[in-house]
């Protein structure tokens, strides 16, 4: 096909090389009209926005005048601004590391049963990713509830006294991660069995020649040639689990006190219900320069892999 | 191949072969008890959720078990769905989704198509853009959208706030860029000489896609076409700042805040409406699990 193909382009080429030009021309214009939808998208609802959110951050409480950096150095002020700084980065830094050990260590028992029950199996273990958060996490809430909490039932029956999963604030951050693992450990279960199945099979079998052990294989053979997978998904999880808003909107709403509160809660707080908005947009740029490190870096990885193949 | 490959060398070294089948077996012991608490530990919230969606509330307050049923009762699914306020959350939600699939995918697919295939000035720096945009959350935007709606009323008179339709208009700033970006992935994947024929045989751009890429590409359509659907489904922060009237809420933020009044939570109808709103994401994924797994991966193991 592209022997035929090839002469031909290069009889037009040569034959009417101001008629390939305007053809050219015309296919660039098409292009561009093509992607012009998605340009106006995201210029005015996602650029326009992000840079808009900055000139809102600048000005005063009443928005009449404008402050400059006045609302961020206030916000730098603020113990509470700190302490959601801690908490956004104690939940999103723990949750992304015990999802990353728990879907791999799962993308590995998934691995080793026999091929034809993976399906099944994964097709279950993949259930909390598919129900929307905001649905799940109220399970999670009436698991939780002060009286009537499921796990302290079970507890009780140990002896185990009753936990106050959301009352203290201590638990509470536990509860927080352990929702978010439980809704984000699918996701790397299923990046890091696709890319335990594209490890080839003669690098175990060489493996096993030589005598390793099965940690061995793990550590020196699936690890290293699945870094590139674990780096970009830990990464991503990474922005979605730091920018997140459903688990903890719906699961504590920040409390007890503001033991929970996180950047995407506190904003909504300060800006939406408190209709501070200048504070709430300033709050919300914060998590910026954290997104967009993680942003570069993925990037980095997804070129670098572009790159390899 | 694994087992052929195995068989060979147990011909030759059958002592070798012995403890390697049994090391496997173990390991497949293993492999099945973790797994099976894995799964215990993924499935007990939605499995609590239908436990507790069948009690009656007086059988919820009593202090028996709360992991059995012992009335089973599909009170809590007649009084739901016989009320009109849930019925119409889910209208505004089958709506809203709907709608926001056609545009994305309307926007998405010939966007991509130009940006794989008909190369333009800055068309490189796009794509890249995209991917960027995709990485821009919800919580940094909705702050700046809800004074921009403002600044529309004040300006034209077009109430944007409170009418679930403007979620179609704002949905598809989550969903557009990664349903590109899936996209671009699975047209770049389309050998070039198919689409070279196409245009030598006389083929416009516009038919090229429709006639060869759509089809061609049809997998990438429909696990991008679930993913914008389960996006849109899923939605939380938009709807709840920009929607407050009780007939313009779609399903997540109309459970959380009719549902729940005050201290008293009916815990019954609670999961009740959670289970049922979560219902349409499982049926696709039920049905066309392959897909929606392709869908919601693709940006990390293509590009």
């Amino acid at each position: 096909m592209a022997d035929i193909a090839a002469p031909n382009a290069t009889v037009l080429a040569a034959g009417s090389r101001s008629g390939l030009h305007k053809l050219m021309q015309r296919k660039s214009t098409i292009a561009f009209l093509m992607a012009l939808p998605l340009i106006l998208l995201i210029a005015i609802l996602v650029a326009y926005p992000a840079g808009y959110a900055v000139y809102l951050a600048m000005l005063n409480k009443s928005m009449s005048k404008f402050v400059g950096f006045g609302t961020f150095e206030f916000i730098l002020k603020r113990q509470a601004f700190w302490d959601v700084v801690y908490q956004s980065c104690l939940f999103a830094i723990s949750a992304v590391i015990f999802k990353a050990i728990i879907g791999f260590v799962v993308a590995h028992f998934v691995h080793n049963i026999p091929a034809k029950g993976q399906r099944k199996w994964r097709g279950m273990l993949l259930v909390p990713w598919v129900i929307p958060p905001a649905m799940s996490t109220l399970a999670w809430l009436w698991l939780f509830d002060p009286s009537y909490s499921a796990f302290n039932w079970i507890f009780a029956h140990f002896g185990i006294s009753a936990v106050p999963w959301l009352g203290e604030a201590g638990w509470a951050r536990f509860a927080v991660i352990l929702v978010n693992i439980w809704a984000g450990a699918p996701f790397f279960m299923i990046m890091y069995l696709a890319a335990l199945k594209s490890v080839p099979e003669q690098l175990h079998e060489a493996a096993a020649i030589d005598g390793a052990t099965w940690w061995q294989k793990i550590w020196y053979v699936n690890l290293p040639m699945m870094r590139n997978i674990i780096a970009i998904t830990a990464l991503f999880s990474l922005i979605v689990t730091f920018a997140n808003f459903d688990i903890v909107r719906v699961l504590t709403n920040g409390g007890p006190l503001t033991a929970t509160q996180i950047f995407a809660t506190w904003a909504f707080k300060v800006g939406i219900e408190s209709g501070d908005i200048p504070q709430g947009a300033a709050v919300s740029l914060f998590m910026a320069p954290i997104l967009a490190i993680a942003a570069a870096f993925i990037l980095r990885n997804i070129s670098k892999r572009g790159s390899e193949v | 191949m694994a087992n052929a490959a195995i068989a060979a060398g147990a011909a030759g070294r059958p002592i070798k072969y012995r403890s390697m089948s049994r090391d496997r077996q173990w390991a497949m012991r293993w492999s099945y008890f973790f797994l099976v608490l894995f799964v215990i530990f993924f499935l007990t919230p939605p499995l609590y959720m239908f436990i507790t969606s069948l009690k009656s509330s007086g059988e919820i307050s009593a202090a028996k078990n709360p992991w059995w049923v012992y009335a089973p009762t599909l009170s809590n699914y007649t009084e739901l769905l016989g009320q009109n306020q849930y019925l119409v959350f889910f209208r505004n939600s089958a709506l809203v989704s709907v709608c926001v699939v056609i545009v994305t995918m309307v926007i998405s697919v010939t966007a991509a198509f130009a940006l794989a295939r008909m190369k333009f000035w800055g068309s490189a720096t796009l794509a890249t853009g995209v991917f960027l945009t995709y990485l821009i959350p919800d919580s940094l935007l909705f702050i700046p959208l809800f004074k921009m709606f403002a600044f529309v009323r004040d300006t034209t008179g077009i109430e944007l706030m409170n009418h679930w339709w403007t979620l179609i208009i704002i949905y598809p700033t989550l969903s557009v860029p990664f349903a590109t970006w899936i996209m671009i992935g699975y047209f770049a994947s389309i050998p070039k000489e198919l689409d070279e024929a196409a245009l030598i045989d006389g083929a416009t751009w516009m038919q090229t896609l429709t006639r060869i890429f759509i089809p061609v590409a049809m997998p990438g359509i429909i696990a991008a076409t679930i993913f914008s659907f389960t996006v849109s489904w899923a939605q939380f922060l938009y709807p709840l700042a920009f929607t407050t009237s009780t007939d313009q809420l779609v399903l997540p933020v109309g459970i959380v805040t009719t549902l729940i009044k005050g201290d008293v939570f009916n815990w019954g109808q609670i999961m009740t409406g959670a289970l049922l709103g979560a219902a349409p994401p499982l049926i696709i994924y039920a049905f066309l699990m392959d897909y929606y797994i392709a869908g919601l991966t693709a940006g990390a193991t293509k590009g």
